[in-house]
């Protein structure tokens, strides 16, 4: 039962860490209507930017914030240079631009820090909680756990409550209305994606502390599996993409755990696939009714 | 009038398959006569096979996400079965057909009826599905297919065939002396003889753009037309859209199946390759090429596939080159202003690139 239960936090943990990842990319989906395949990589540039900055002697504390500053200024650059000059393209072609990105970013970190994973030092220095002997929480599990619940209830906030998240609902419902109405679009993009990058530096550190390794391929699985949460949970829905993320996260531990660890992807894949098989919009995603 | 101009578009059709084709033909046969002349490295001819198989794949995806208009980013799958099909049959079979050539075009057929038919397979449940979903549960399939491929195991001994999945198989059962690894798991596959030469390779994009060609022109691909322009309009006019969906699914794959086996013949093989990378690599392709324009697939491969070794030079900056090459193209094809400043230059031709995608 105790192992069960210590199964069970770990898949929560690190479903949040998808669920934080998946955030940026159905909130770029909600409002840009693209696929945003270099989020993934975003991931990998904070890892790296927390890595750097405490080789370097920096504070764990001001090393996260530090990449939380980077990904943010690169997400709003990348968006700016290689999104924004496309908006009115094909999202086909927007997709592909994604991917161009996607290589450079790997590549530069390629070149930056050579091919080989790194070891990473983890952010936490919490001391496990040990409830019995085979219950053993570990301190980045808690913090993770603790930070991404806060997270998420001021990001809920921000978007129900305050003026710019109901501008960003209403750039994603119908962006020529919320422009007349005042909106500034644009600047509403940008801040999405400073949003969506943000997440992705804070769920960078904590998952290499959970996983403490780091390479310049590091976010290509991660962003891949979030993405899966977004779809899972149903793309451009906030709320879906926490409960997408943390039933990944389960699913992806147990299959680990009881099933294989070979086959773990794969059986994420498939309960994703029998998933929007049953329900084709994902778990809160709203369906579109075609016009004729 | 009407019927005499259908005639000529009909012609006007034929001409640009013909000129695509012959494109194809004598590019190969340049590259051909310029590497045995000693112009070109030996390096360059060792892209020609993996070029074929990749204009065969960028050709067979265009088929749906071109013709069709459905997303698919598990294209790399479908080649993984026909190269796992294909490359087992080939070692299989290595006593029981000595011929060659014969081995290697039944491992072709083989490996191509296999992927189509887990093409149709996983089109069966996405029917339900559209746009970015569908894109994404083809990357699921995708993956998992080379997730079940990596933890197959096949081993042949005196007394037959054993078959594991997810673990290896128990030696002690075996026959030692007479055991023979063929799935390996993780492991790379070893032993596939490499029939694949440049030529049958040539030969095989020559088919694959024949039958793509008269799919397109045929009653189905003016249906796969239809579908992707509007679906519910071609629904209304009893257009039977499962029918049309899992016949292209079916062909795509079939192609794509027949691209693995190429594949298999040539390279060493391990089911890694063939991961979403692979699938959006192709795509890549595709998008460049321009969304159902079969030349343009074509030329785009050539270019893109070619592009990262004419930049061996620049050594580590080449992978980077390639990304911002490929940003840029994309923003100079997409963006309106740069298209306005474009178009003055290339109004002729632009003109004329609007018919050939029709």
């Amino acid at each position: 039962m105790s192992s069960f239960l210590s199964y069970f936090i770990s898949g929560i943990s690190l479903g949040m860490i998808y669920a934080l990842i998946a955030l940026g990319y159905t909130m770029v989906y909600g409002i840009a209507k693209m696929l945003n395949f270099a989020h993934g990589d975003i991931i990998m540039i904070g890892g790296f930017t927390v890595y750097t900055a405490m080789a370097s002697g920096i504070s764990p504390f001001f090393a996260v914030l530090l990449s939380i500053i980077v990904c943010t200024v690169l997400g709003v650059v990348i968006e700016k240079v290689a999104y924004k000059p496309l908006r009115g393209a094909s999202s086909l072609a927007v997709l592909i631009t994604a991917i161009g990105v996607s290589y450079l970013l790997e590549n530069l970190a390629l070149l930056m820090f050579g091919s080989d994973a790194k070891q990473f030092t983890s952010v936490v220095s919490m001391k496990p909680v040990t409830i019995n002997e085979n219950l053993v929480i570990s301190g980045e599990t808690i913090v993770t756990i603790i930070v991404t619940v806060i997270i998420m209830i001021a990001l809920s906030f921000f978007v129900n409550r305050t003026k710019p998240g109901r501008a960003m609902q209403a750039v994603s419902e119908d962006k020529g209305a919320a422009q007349l109405m005042g909106i500034n679009v644009n600047r509403t993009i940008s801040m999405t994606f400073a949003i969506g990058s943000a997440l992705a530096a804070v769920a960078a550190a904590f998952l290499c502390s959970a996983y403490p390794q780091i390479s310049p391929y590091t976010g290509v699985m991660p962003g891949i599996k979030a993405f899966v949460a977004a779809v899972l949970g149903g793309i451009g829905s906030i709320p879906g993409a926490m409960i997408g993320g943390i039933l990944l996260g389960v699913i992806e531990i147990f299959s680990k755990a009881y099933i294989s660890t070979q086959l773990s992807d794969a059986i994420v894949f498939a309960v994703l696939i029998a998933i929007l098989v049953i329900k084709p919009t994902g778990i809160l995603g709203r369906k579109i009714n075609e016009k004729v | 009038m009407k019927k005499l101009r259908t005639g000529s578009k009909a012609e006007a059709g034929l001409k640009n398959n013909l000129i695509t084709l012959a494109i194809v033909v004598v590019f190969f046969a340049v590259a051909e006569i310029l590497v045995s002349a000693g112009v070109l490295g030996s390096l360059f001819e060792g892209l020609l096979i993996p070029m074929c198989y990749y204009i065969i794949m960028a050709i067979s995806l265009n088929l749906i996400v071109g013709i069709l208009g459905e997303l698919s980013l598990g294209h790399g799958g479908f080649m993984c079965v026909g190269a796992y099909v294909g490359a087992v049959f080939s070692v299989l079979m290595k006593s029981a057909i000595p011929n060659a050539g014969l081995r290697y075009a039944l491992a072709l057929i083989l490996g191509g009826l296999a992927a189509g038919l887990i093409g149709v397979l996983i089109a069966i449940p996405i029917l339900r599905l559209q746009g970015d979903y569908l894109a994404i549960v083809t990357l699921a399939f995708g993956e998992i297919i080379y997730k079940i491929i990596q933890n197959c195991y096949l081993v042949s001994d005196k007394n037959g065939l054993h078959f594991s999945f997810a673990k290896p198989i128990d030696a002690s059962n075996l026959d030692l002396t007479s055991k023979k690894d063929i799935l390996n798991g993780a492991m790379a596959m070893n032993g596939v003889p490499r029939s694949a030469t440049v030529i049958s390779s040539l030969i095989l994009v020559v088919i694959t753009l024949i039958v793509i060609f008269n799919v397109i022109d045929s009653r189905s691909g003016r249906a796969f037309k239809a579908i992707r322009d509007n679906r519910i309009a071609a629904e209304s006019i009893g257009v039977h859209i499962t029918k049309y969906k899992l016949t292209a699914f079916f062909i795509s794959s079939f192609f794509a199946g027949i691209a693995g086996v190429i594949y298999a013949h040539s390279n060493a093989l391990s089911a890694n390759k063939f991961n979403y990378n692979m699938s959006i690599l192709i795509l890549v392709f595709v998008v460049l090429g321009g969304l159902g324009n079969i030349r343009g697939s074509i030329i785009a491969t050539m270019i893109l596939y070619a592009l990262p070794e004419i930049l061996r030079g620049f050594q580590a900056y080449r992978m980077l080159l390639y990304a911002i090459i490929l940003i840029v193209m994309m923003i100079l094809n997409n963006n309106e202003k740069c298209k306005a400043f474009f178009s003055g230059i290339w109004k002729k031709r632009s003109g004329k690139k609007k018919e050939d995608a029709r």
